[in-house]
């Protein structure tokens, strides 16, 4: 395994299992009376968040800490030159300070693997969302928990078919699960408006389709993506009305569900939007299980990738 | 002072003695005379001339001045530069286009030619004075608001219609604003991996072909700068054919790169217009080669280390290209087999000195003719260096490239500026 995770494209299918595999440990390790583990003692793992993200940065933050690692919180707001620290002076400032792994959120693409990249710091980054670009970590959590949900297929999604509804051009979440499931098997679907598909996107290993209706019953995972208001401004959709009746997840859809199928959203949701108050909370909802398992897939992460012990020794 | 080019191969192939006898080239053939500098193995070709050359001064001269910006052209084969107006204060005056004028007069190594901006402050909104630049001792022809597009349609039939009266030409920075807003690098299959926000063709296209109409209608000249897209090719090859006087222009790193390079978010390839796709670069490389782009100009666009030691969306858009620009005609267009060196002559020096009216630059190696000249090793290849650039700037997209072709001397109005590729001194000291 490499020893950063800024894409998806990092990972080898191996890898992929192997983190999915340690998660599964060490899930049932901390639902145990010793809930933390002394693995990663005396190292430091910087949140460098240039973006608010709450639930990101606690998840990763449980995540260290469970592990026994020391967290350091950096919330540098704004970026570039004109907007404060830039990202060299920052990434050098935690060089010196003697960062072991950096976490990094920032709303410019590609802002991780330039801070690997770079030569300004040598610790271990792991991207926890770059821009529109990719949150590898979010795509990890998916697919462990839908691997949770359909127990039978070991880990091997090719039977499975997963929809990816909503906003594919601006969302990372939706790049990552598209390079990850694809690479598990799993025939994926991306369901948007024209104006919220990427120009290209038909090069993506995937289906394309304009309407939420069409194949609905057949899906096993429907995964609904977060619409940002400010789209409605630039012409992506005329009103918010009118995407939560073309594309929004409403009751009478839910029910043509197929059998056993699962609905998830990687949060923080747009009740009414996109995503139906009934949906969100139905039984088929396991979106909440989604922030659960964020948790020990990135301890399973900062575990492989700071490496306190080899796989095998964890696993026996 | 006189002195002779001994054994040098002219373009076409033949080879021959020099003589530059002051500013003039007194005598070519078996004569010697004063001090014999030997060319065998060199090429001797009129001096490059470049019609879109971002200098900085006045405004940014932590990138690049006037000085430096002409240290680096002579270092790449050039004796003339065509300063942009995207300076602080922006060359919309007569005022600071002397002042330009004057900067390249005492740099003294290569003619500094002013481009004056087309409309106030690069707005788009008002005509900056466009006779009052053409009647100052700049004598500018060339205007163009690049860096921005002028986007008013009526705006920029205006300036094209009232440049006619001294034979002036619009340059366009062809750019759809609204189709481009906080547009990265080119849309595509690329940018929709990366994430990263599209800067359509169309963008590009529709404004050439709008202009191209405008330049019909209303007779005059229109001169598009650093085409990048096969679409953009085929409109100008069809206003050529319909005898629209347009001409075009491809800077050297788009005959080389794609938007592939992206993938490191590396900013030293952010450039705008952006790297496309390799369909593109082989349409603008045979536009090149078929005369449907007339010249390669170098769009040399300096930046501070700290405008590009960023993430992708905070850089600066441009790359230099003074020092590389004819080797990587050279790589693209001469090995390729696309272009003689009498092409490249004719792209990079006749008709770049025609567009910008620049009468004592372009001229053909005859006895009379200015003694504007460039003296390349053509079978000599090089390691590009950022660290040894002229330049104030290292934002070179070529670092590390080996490339064909050494410029060994460059002669400035029969000064030589440039000697075994070292600095010499300037014209008049």
């Amino acid at each position: 395994m490499k020893n950063q995770l800024l894409s998806i494209n990092d990972l080898s299918h191996e890898d992929v299992i192997a983190i999915l595999a340690t998660a599964t440990q060490l899930e049932k390790i901390t639902t145990g009376p010793t809930k933390k583990l002394p693995t990663l003692r005396g190292r430091t793992v910087v949140n460098l968040f240039f973006e608010d993200s709450t639930r990101t940065r606690i998840s990763f933050e449980t995540a260290a800490k469970r592990l026994s690692a020391d967290v350091i919180n950096f919330s540098a707001k704004g970026s570039s030159v004109s907007k404060g620290e830039s990202l060299k002076d920052t990434a050098q400032t935690l060089q010196a300070m003697g960062a072991d792994a950096v976490v990094i959120r920032h709303g410019s693409s590609g802002a991780a693997q330039r801070l690997a990249d770079s030569g300004w710091i040598n610790a271990t980054v792991i991207n926890a969302g770059d821009g529109t670009h990719e949150h590898p970590t979010q795509a990890l959590l998916d697919a462990y928990t839908i691997s949770k949900r359909f127990p039978d297929n070991n880990r091997d999604f090719s039977s499975l078919k997963i929809a990816i509804v909503g906003d594919i051009l601006h969302s990372r979440v939706a790049r990552s699960n598209v390079l990850l499931l694809t690479m598990m098997g799993a025939k994926v679907t991306l369901i948007a408006p024209p104006t919220l598909l990427p120009v290209g996107v038909e090069k993506w290993p995937v289906n394309i389709s304009y309407d939420l209706d069409a194949e609905l019953e057949s899906f096993d995972v429907v995964m609904m993506l977060r619409i940002q208001l400010e789209r409605m401004s630039n012409y992506y959709f005329p009103s918010e009305r009118e995407y939560a009746r073309r594309y929004g997840l409403n009751e009478t859809r839910l029910k043509r569900m197929k059998k056993n199928s699962i609905v998830m959203h990687p949060g923080p949701m747009n009740r009414g939007l996109e995503i139906s108050a009934a949906s969100a909370d139905s039984a088929r909802s396991v979106i909440i299980d989604q922030v659960g398992n964020g948790v020990v897939t990135r301890m399973a992460v900062l575990y492989l990738l700071l490496g306190g012990a080899t796989l095998s020794e964890v696993l026996s | 002072m006189k002195y002779t080019l001994k054994n040098v191969s002219l373009p076409n192939g033949d080879r021959t003695n020099v003589v530059v006898s002051g500013e003039l080239i007194s005598a070519i053939g078996q004569s010697t005379e004063g001090e014999v500098i030997d060319c065998t193995n060199l090429m001797v070709l009129p001096g490059l001339v470049d019609l879109h050359t971002h200098l900085r001064e006045p405004g940014k001269e932590d990138s690049e001045t006037v000085l430096s910006g002409s240290q680096s052209a002579v270092m790449g084969g050039f004796t003339a530069v065509s300063a942009m107006a995207n300076t602080s204060p922006v060359a919309d005056t007569a005022g600071v286009v002397e002042q330009v004028f004057r900067l390249g007069k005492e740099a003294g190594l290569c003619a500094v030619y002013p481009v004056g901006a087309v409309t106030v402050g690069l707005a788009g909104e008002r005509l900056a004075e466009l006779g009052a630049m053409a009647d100052s001792a700049a004598q500018v022809r060339v205007f163009s608001d690049d860096g921005k597009c002028v986007s008013d349609p009526l705006v920029m039939r205006r300036a094209l219609e009232y440049v006619k009266s001294f034979n002036g030409v619009i340059a366009q920075h062809a750019q759809d604003p609204r189709l481009t807003e906080h547009a990265q690098m080119n849309e595509g299959e690329v940018s929709s991996r990366l994430g990263l926000s599209g800067w359509p063709a169309v963008a590009e296209e529709a404004i050439i072909a709008r202009d191209i109409l405008l330049a019909d209608h209303v007779k005059s000249r229109l001169h598009i700068c650093h085409l990048t897209t096969k679409g953009g090719v085929e409109l100008v090859r069809w206003a050529k054919s319909q005898g629209i006087n347009v001409t075009a222009e491809v800077t050297p790193h788009h005959l080389l790169l794609t938007d592939d390079l992206v993938e490191s978010y590396d900013p030293v390839y952010k450039v705008n217009p952006p790297l496309r796709t390799s369909q593109d670069v082989m349409a603008l490389r045979a536009g090149l080669a078929d005369g449907t782009i007339d010249i390669v100009a170098t769009d040399h666009a300096p930046h501070p280390a700290e405008e590009k030691e960023c993430e992708w969306s905070a850089a600066s858009f441009g790359m230099l290209g003074l020092e590389t620009a004819l080797s990587v005609v050279a790589k693209t267009m001469v090995s390729e087999g696309l272009m003689s060196w009498e092409d490249v002559v004719r792209v990079m020096s006749t008709n770049p000195a025609r567009i910008g009216g620049y009468a004592r630059q372009g001229q053909q190696i005859l006895v009379g003719s200015p003694a504007n000249l460039t003296v390349i090793n053509p079978t000599e290849s090089w390691s590009v260096d950022k660290e040894k650039l002229l330049s104030k700037s290292r934002n070179t997209p070529f670092h590390g490239h080996v490339l064909p072709v050494k410029v060994v001397h460059t002669i400035f109005e029969g000064v030589i500026v440039v000697k075994d590729g070292k600095l010499t001194g300037k014209k008049h000291e």
